[in-house]
């Protein structure tokens, strides 16, 4: 069975954001990068599933070469190969721009299943897996938080609201949109790491078109949320000065014990 | 030429999911300053009833596309069936509720269309005819006001609380109208949704809520969080990463995929606060967050905060609290 996983390079998740000058995105220069964390789990799911049923792991992340990281890290982990869609500017094409060109640049793979996260950590569109399961002509299934590929036909749980679940069973090829959570994420080890080096990376180049296609939506402002609130913040950078105010206001002001 | 404003009605097996009087409130306030029309639909096999109370909303129409191959929810049927109605109405805007079901099938409808939605946004105005939709992105860290170009069928969803389903105005009665579409073949087959386990705990009757997310760093770090929970009388509760490493039960989980509560007091000790999580918690009476980052988005929704290390400062809290009780 050929797995491939898509996985976004996103901003840290504890780096701070500075927005940039036109108040359109945010400044990249000195940003530390990770993986999206959902697509982490993709690739869990992806080997786990490759150790029952045997197969092929291939990692795809579109990007300029700082993705490189995330591929080697992949690979470490256990994918056997890479796709790498290098470019750019590729961060801001629509999600159906992005998935044009994720597809052109597997379609030929033919997977069994495509994995990805179930949306990036930074746009949080959670499209771009359905679209290419769209362009693909693929049934998919969203939200997965179980998978069972060793039947006749593929077998995914789904998350629904509220503590819902619901079985959905279809033929493969599929795609799935994994959930975060889904099992618990390996380390790479030393031994993967070193296998790393020799493992394939190819690199393809979008369809110059793919920039060209209309996005239909544009950033016009970034910038910080407006608070909800007026929220009170106590201790003045002394978090132990601030839990002791705190108790008091919880007592005397807020009146909750 | 296209117009009006289509609404999209989420229901199981006929009984609404409220989310989508929050997306016709939406429709609503924006009808008004495009001086569109709205038509909402509810996809199914026999849906009449629930048309029937919609059709109580302030809105020109209520359209029930159905098929019976539409009974059981799946992206291949749901994508048919809209793409059907759409071509049919040809409406300037297609607004939706950000739900998990939404979310698994309407990506696939836009791209019916060459398109991608205008996802999760949380609210939407109208400027000199054009549409500006704001959503919020890094995991509610910045918002970013996105503006559509116009071409129809504009895709939108509205993440939940965007709007109250209390905003949804009544009408004078609308028509229904059934319009039978077309399904091609379905691809996957669902079983019956099912609950993991009889939830053990139910956190929604809870007076006082303490939540631990990523910042707690480590099971053994528990024990603090479970002390101050202890002398307040709270439950003890997480955020998603925390259940996802099975520090604690996922029935005490709160947030989108979780448990929605609003207790008295809730207390958030390193939760960033994402919006999955949010919307479990932000009805809460008074809201505390402790957490190093003061650019957390919990901060936005909470009364009090400290920036700073909740190592420092729960054990301080937890003591300080025994002493007005007069526990010690």
């Amino acid at each position: 069975m050929k797995i491939i996983v898509l996985m976004k390079q996103v901003a840290n998740k504890d780096a701070i954001l500075r927005i940039n000058k036109e108040a359109t995105w945010i400044e990249e220069a000195d940003l530390s990068f990770e993986v999206s964390e959902s697509d982490g789990y993709a690739l869990e799911e992806a080997l786990r599933v490759k150790e029952k049923v045997g197969g092929e792991v291939v990692v795809c992340s579109m990007g300029p070469q700082r993705v490189k990281s995330v591929i080697k890290d992949a690979l470490a982990r256990g994918a056997d190969r890479a796709i790498h869609v290098v470019g750019d500017n590729l961060g801001h094409l629509s999600p159906y721009a992005t998935a044009s060109a994720l597809a052109d640049a597997i379609r030929d793979e033919k997977p069994d299943l495509v994995f990805t996260g179930l949306q990036s950590d930074d746009f949080g569109y959670g499209q771009t897996g359905v679209i290419l399961a769209e362009l693909m002509g693929l049934p998919h299934a969203t939200i997965a938080i179980e998978v069972d590929a060793t039947g006749e036909k593929l077998r995914v749980k789904r998350e629904l609201e509220s503590g819902w679940y619901q079985w959905y069973s279809m033929p493969t090829p599929a795609l799935l949109t994994i959930q975060s959570g889904i099992s618990q994420i390996r380390y790479a080890t030393l031994k993967g790491i070193m296998a790393a080096k020799k493992k394939e990376v190819k690199e393809v180049t979008p369809a110059a078109e793919i920039g060209g296609r209309p996005s239909h939506q544009r950033i016009a402002k970034v910038y910080l949320p407006q608070k909800s609130k007026q929220t009170q913040l106590l201790g003045n950078g002394d978090a132990k000065a601030g839990a002791a105010e705190l108790a008091q206001k919880l007592h005397t002001e807020a009146r909750v014990f | 030429m296209s117009n009006g404003i289509l609404v999209f009605i989420e229901h199981r097996s006929g009984v609404l999911n409220k989310t989508s009087l929050e997306a016709l409130a939406g429709a609503q306030a924006l009808a008004g300053q495009l001086q569109q029309e709205i038509t909402a639909v509810v996809v199914g096999s026999d849906v009449s009833g629930l048309a029937q109370e919609i059709a109580g909303y302030d809105l020109a129409k209520v359209l029930t596309a159905s098929n019976p191959k539409l009974a059981d929810y799946t992206p291949d049927g749901y994508t048919d069936a809209m793409e059907h109605v759409i071509k049919q109405l040809d409406p300037q805007l297609v607004l939706m509720p950000h739900t998990y079901l939404v979310r698994d099938f309407a990506p696939k409808l836009a791209a019916r269309f060459g398109k991608s939605l205008i996802s999760d946004c949380i609210r939407a105005g109208v400027a000199e005819g054009s549409i500006t939709f704001t959503r919020r992105i890094f995991l509610g860290k910045l918002d970013a006001d996105v503006v559509s170009d116009g071409e129809s069928p504009v895709f939108a969803t509205f993440q939940s609380g965007a709007y109250r389903p209390d905003q949804a105005a009544k009408g004078d009665g609308a028509a229904v109208e059934e319009m039978a579409v077309e399904v091609r073949e379905i691809r996957m087959t669902p079983e019956a949704p099912f609950q993991e386990v009889k939830q053990a705990v139910d956190l929604s009757k809870a007076d006082i809520i303490v939540a631990v997310g990523r910042g707690i760093k480590s099971k053994d770090n528990l024990a603090l969080a479970e002390k101050l929970a202890e002398v307040l009388g709270a439950d003890l509760a997480a955020s998603r990463p925390i259940c996802d490493a099975e520090w604690l039960p996922i029935d005490r989980q709160i947030g989108s995929s979780g448990q929605t509560v609003a207790p008295k007091l809730y207390v958030a000790l390193g939760i960033s606060g994402a919006i999955q999580h949010l919307v479990g918690m932000k009805n809460s009476g008074t809201i505390v967050a402790i957490n190093k980052d003061p650019e957390a988005p919990i901060f936005d929704i909470a009364d009090y905060g400290i920036v700073g290390d909740l190592f420092e400062a729960v054990p301080v809290l937890t003591e300080e609290i025994k002493k007005i009780k007069g526990l010690n």
